[in-house]
């Protein structure tokens, strides 16, 4: 028996909430820290993302998405930072004994004292969305087909149709087009575009391609290798509208229709999860509903801005190596206050928070369910408003975010709830 | 000049080749898709049912019960996975309580064994999270889940461990009667046999219709299912039936033996006998009629839905035997369900059929014993790290979602009748039948394939012939 | 006089800008919220640019991504990708290295967005 290897603070994911994790724990005292990473190369989903538009917030420049993760690599790696390749996380325990496998150490235990969940998410599935028709070669999420195009150098085929106008399926719109393949439109069910303005200008009008919104796939052709799909039009209610069939030869179908967090090891740890992010519920400390676990970035919810997930996992970082400070004891989880979303905001996060253990200024990040113009954003403790701030556009592909002072928060003495919801006055 | 010939490599021609290597015979099987278990054989329900549904005296009744009772030996000897789970009918009204009597009576009369009426309070130990709705249950003990992709491939493997020759890509366009036997056209040339098993699942009628006069029509009936998270796959423990009706047992609720929820099929026939699309409808009446037999049902966990197409003939039930006027030619058609729990017990049949017609000596060595595509899933630290020690392409994990490393993709790719496609190392190991759905493991599979077939990965494919996954280099069309 | 809308590029706010020029000529630029909003107008107007981003593989099979280091015209856009067609890059690469002078004859370098060892 191999004895088992203890750290501090283990974080599952190398990517760009893992690596920042990793600083913001060394800066703030922690010792042996230890990432764990499946790919062969630290900078996670960074990698595959070579197009422009990173770090404007965190370094006033704006960087491609390897250029983003090398500033990270380096600080790690100047920080004397370990991290395993090639290592995938197969369990984690309530004791936080963490179970990994590699080639060269095999599978193996680690103890860890505080763990950081940072394993960023995955795309939704044909499979989940039902659509109907043959099951062909030549259908791919949009991420998989961006890791075959820049990283493996790869075409996943020539002729495009792309289901779903978040920013994922803009880029990839871009990719194939400047790769040599023809997109022939880009269908979105939604009335409104997922992804930012910037993309549908420099992904879309750009070439030309053709956004068709309130249109979704509702069949595919092609026995062996897609042949074509077949778009719709629909309602109010998603409904298909009788007579609006078209028919578009294509030999790909790219799926940009949702990412979801890697909830695997949260569901494996019984977490508490919030099921409108389906991500793990957390504290102002970022700490899931077991002590000494935290999570950040993708994995915790799902993200528009790198800059945001740096920001988050800095603070998940310092609080891990706060908890291994104060003796790794189970943490006081009491949470005087409960956040919830109505009325127009989906979620918040985190979703407790108890004013005690908070920093000074704390930042909750929050999403819409539906685009809003000129209305405010309201904060309720209990039953009095205190922020109302006007917005002029609120959009679901938007993450907010609004700062709660420590002062105001101290004077709440018994179980409060704090609502954050949307208002028209 | 081979002695037999076998078309069709699905469930039913794995059977009967595996029985026949107990022979000294000269036998092939030929496929028209690229690998084993490509037609009806991977698109079913995995239930290895008990068998009291069928007729009495027919030959679905005689060869299920007798395949249900060789199922759990075949599953040990051939290293399949397999789970005695029990299955129950369900009604949701007083007035039907007496079919599920006749059920059982039925089912009685073909030999099953331990069926019970269960009402009231007691029908909840039987299957807690039954629908409220639910006034009776015929609980039926023997009924079993199976995988079937590897209860096709496992015969497979075995028959041609064992000297049987699998020939794919081959698909039979002719069929003549020449004196020693029969001249076959065929895609890869002509092949001259003394007798063929026609287990051609849906195309079946079309060879019997090339020899015989008298003909037969197979219909195409195709069922759709959904297939729920492994999340989702501690629900129900029981295979939960609705009360059968004329197009056959209704849509089911059921744990797979490899921990999801499977719900279907529909029923409705199809003059296309390559149609296999899921249709928007068929999938709503899938996931509306599964919703009955459980409350809460976890409907929003589908991860994927897919068809297959029954063989079904006219007059219900199999066609197993040597076409009169039709010396040497065996017929083993119409193997819609009960075909896979039957597999075992048709392949013993038609074998039988077989050797009493031209006496064959049977084998001094035949290689009972098949052992499974080798995996970590389920085992322990110390065997993983055995495993590793032997095979470092063992820490490499290649599907996230099922756990599944290179070491296991070798094995399937490097074993008799290997994977050649994507779909043939899926059905292999299960790598992309996770809930990414291929997502992860998709670039990592193309990759082992290529390296292994020493291919390049341009023509890697899905499932064989067209349908490659990928269409050139980057900037190859600027 | 003319006017035209467009969504600024500069960053992931998108800000609807509002142009008005005379005889082609940029007279006022409204709804940026900042001064790279002004200078994007200016230039889409006349001469419009884009950062472009590709991958090139390099011989042993990986590929490394790379980027104009400038945006460059967007009409030059698809020679620029054919100019980089079949190209192949030798290991060791240092991040922000040139890979490729003068693309396409737009006068801007190609550069590494990644170190390869």
């Amino acid at each position: 028996m191999k004895p088992i290897k203890s750290y501090d603070i283990v974080i599952i994911g190398g990517g760009p909430a893992g690596l920042a994790a990793a600083a913001g724990s060394r800066q703030n005292g922690a010792e042996r820290i230890l990432i764990l990473e499946r790919d062969g190369v630290l900078g996670g989903i960074l990698n595959q993302c070579i197009h422009n538009g990173f770090g404007l917030h965190t370094f006033k420049e704006e960087l491609t998405g390897p250029e983003y993760a090398a500033r990270f690599i380096a600080q790690v790696k100047d920080m004397d930072i370990e991290y395993k390749l090639n290592t995938m996380v197969m369990n984690i325990s309530s004791d936080k004994k963490i179970l990994a496998i590699n080639r060269q150490d095999g599978m193996f235990e680690i103890q860890a004292q505080a763990v950081i969940l940072a394993m960023g998410c995955r795309e939704r599935s044909r499979g989940a969305l039902n659509i109907p028709g043959f099951r062909p070669a030549g259908i791919y999420s949009a991420g998989t087909a961006q890791r075959l195009v820049n990283m493996e150098g790869l075409m996943p085929g020539k002729e495009v149709v792309i289901l779903g106008s978040g920013d994922i399926g803009l880029i990839m719109a871009r990719r194939m087009t400047l790769e040599g393949a023809k997109v022939k439109v880009v269908a979105e069910v939604m009335p409104y575009s997922g992804g930012l303005k910037r993309n549908i200008v420099q992904c879309l009008d750009d070439y030309g391609i053709p956004l068709k919104l309130s249109h979704t796939v509702i069949d595919i052709d092609g026995r062996e290798r897609v042949r074509g799909v077949t778009l719709a039009q629909v309602d109010e209610n998603r409904r298909v509208i009788e007579g609006t069939e078209e028919y578009i030869p294509c030999d790909t179908l790219l799926l940009s229709v949702g990412l979801i967090p890697e909830n695997e090891l949260s569901d494996q740890l019984a977490l508490e999860m919030v099921p409108a992010t389906s991500g793990p519920a957390v504290n102002e400390r970022l700490e899931t509903s077991l002590a000494g676990v935290f999570a950040c970035g993708n994995v915790l919810h799902v993200h528009d801005l790198v800059d945001d997930v740096t920001q988050e996992a800095l603070l998940a970082g310092k609080h891990a190596a706060a908890y291994v400070d104060a003796g790794a004891k189970e943490s006081d989880m009491l949470s005087l206050i409960e956040l919830k979303g109505t009325d127009g905001v989906r979620y918040t996060v985190p979703r407790y928070i108890n004013p005690l253990k908070m920093e000074d200024t704390l930042t909750v990040r929050f999403r819409v369910e539906d685009v809003f113009e000129n209305q405010f954003i309201s904060v309720y403790l209990g039953d009095e408003r205190i922020q109302h701030l006007k917005k002029r556009v609120l959009a679901p592909g938007e993450m907010e975010e609004i700062k709660l002072k420590k002062e105001i928060l101290l004077a709440v003495q018994n179980p409060e709830i704090m609502t954050i919801k949307v208002e028209e006055g | 000049m081979y002695d037999v010939v076998i078309i069709g490599a699905g469930v039913t021609g794995s059977a009967v080749a595996r029985e026949l290597s107990r022979y000294e015979m000269n036998i092939c099987v030929v496929e028209k898709e690229e690998d084993v278990c490509c037609g009806t054989s991977k698109a079913n329900s995995g239930i290895v049912h008990a068998g009291f549904d069928a007729r009495p005296g027919s030959l679905k009744a005689g060869l299920n019960v007798q395949g249900s009772r060789k199922m759990a030996r075949l599953a040990r000897e051939l290293d399949i996975p397999y789970r005695q789970n029990g299955s129950i009918v369900i009604c949701f009204e007083e007035a039907k309580l007496g079919e599920l009597e006749r059920l059982k009576s039925n089912g009685q009369a073909n030999g099953v064994s331990g069926l019970e009426i269960i009402t009231g309070t007691r029908m909840k130990g039987i299957e807690p999270n039954i629908s409220s709705r639910v006034k009776g249950l015929l609980y039926v003990p023997s009924g079993a889940i199976i995988c079937p992709f590897k209860l096709t491939m496992a015969l497979a493997e075995n028959a041609n461990v064992n000297g049987v020759e699998f020939k794919f890509d081959t698909g039979v366009s002719g069929i003549e009667k020449i004196a020693s036997g029969y001249l076959l056209t065929t895609s890869c040339g002509m092949i001259k046999t003394r007798s063929v098993v026609n287990a051609a699942g849906v195309y079946a009628d079309t060879f019997h219709n090339m020899v015989s006069d008298d003909k037969i029509e197979i219909l195409a009936r195709k069922g759709e299912y959904c297939l729920l998270d492994k999340k989702a796959g501690n629900f129900i423990e029981r295979t939960v039936f609705q009360l059968p009706t004329r197009l056959g047992k209704g849509v089911l609720v059921t744990p797979t033996v490899h921990g999801n929820l499977l719900i279907g099929p529909t029923a409705y026939d199809t003059p296309d006998k390559e149609g296999t699309q899921t249709t928007a409808a068929g999938v709503r009446e899938v996931i509306m009629k599964a919703g009955l037999s459980a409350d809460d049902l976890p409907l929003r966990q589908v991860i994927t839905s897919f068809a297959g197409l029954r063989a079904h003939a006219a007059h219900d039930d199999f066609i197993i035997g040597e076409v009169e006027g039709a010396e040497g030619f065996f017929d083993v058609a119409g193997i819609e369900s009960p075909g896979l729990s039957s597999a075992p017990a048709i392949g013993e049949m038609v074998a039988d059929l077989v050797v009493k017609k031209y006496q064959p000596v049977k084998k001094k060595r035949f290689i009972a014993e098949r052992r499974d595509v080798v995996g970590i899933a389920g085992k322990s630290m110390d065997e993983i790290n055995q495993l590793i020690q032997n095979c470092p392409e063992y820490g490499n994990v290649i599907c996230r979602c099922e756990s599944i490393t290179e070491g296991e993709i070798l094995d399937a790719i490097h074993r008799p009748l290997g994977a050649k496609s994507l779909d043939g190392v899926k059905r292999r190991t299960r790598a992309g039948m996770g809930r990414c759905q291929s997502g992860f493991c998709a670039p990592g599979v193309i990759e082992i394939l290529a390296r292994e077939r020493k291919l390049d990965r341009l023509e890697i494919t899905k499932s064989g012939r067209e349908s490659k996954m990928l269409s050139g280099y980057d900037k190859d069309q600027l | 006089m003319e006017k035209r809308e467009m969504t600024c590029i500069g960053c992931p706010l998108g800000c609807t800008l509002t142009v008005r020029l005379m005889d082609g000529a940029v007279q006022e630029v409204t709804g940026n919220s900042c001064k790279r909003g002004e200078e994007y107008a200016l230039e889409e107007c006349s001469n419009p640019i884009r950062i472009v981003t590709t991958s090139i593989p390099l011989s042993d099979g990986r590929m490394l991504s790379v980027k104009t280091e400038q945006g460059i015209p967007k009409a030059l856009i698809i020679p620029c990708m054919r100019a980089l067609k079949g190209l192949q890059i030798e290991a060791p690469v240092r991040l922000g290295e040139v890979v490729v002078r003068d693309v396409a004859g737009t006068g801007i370098n190609v550069i590494a967005t990644r170190d390869v060892a």
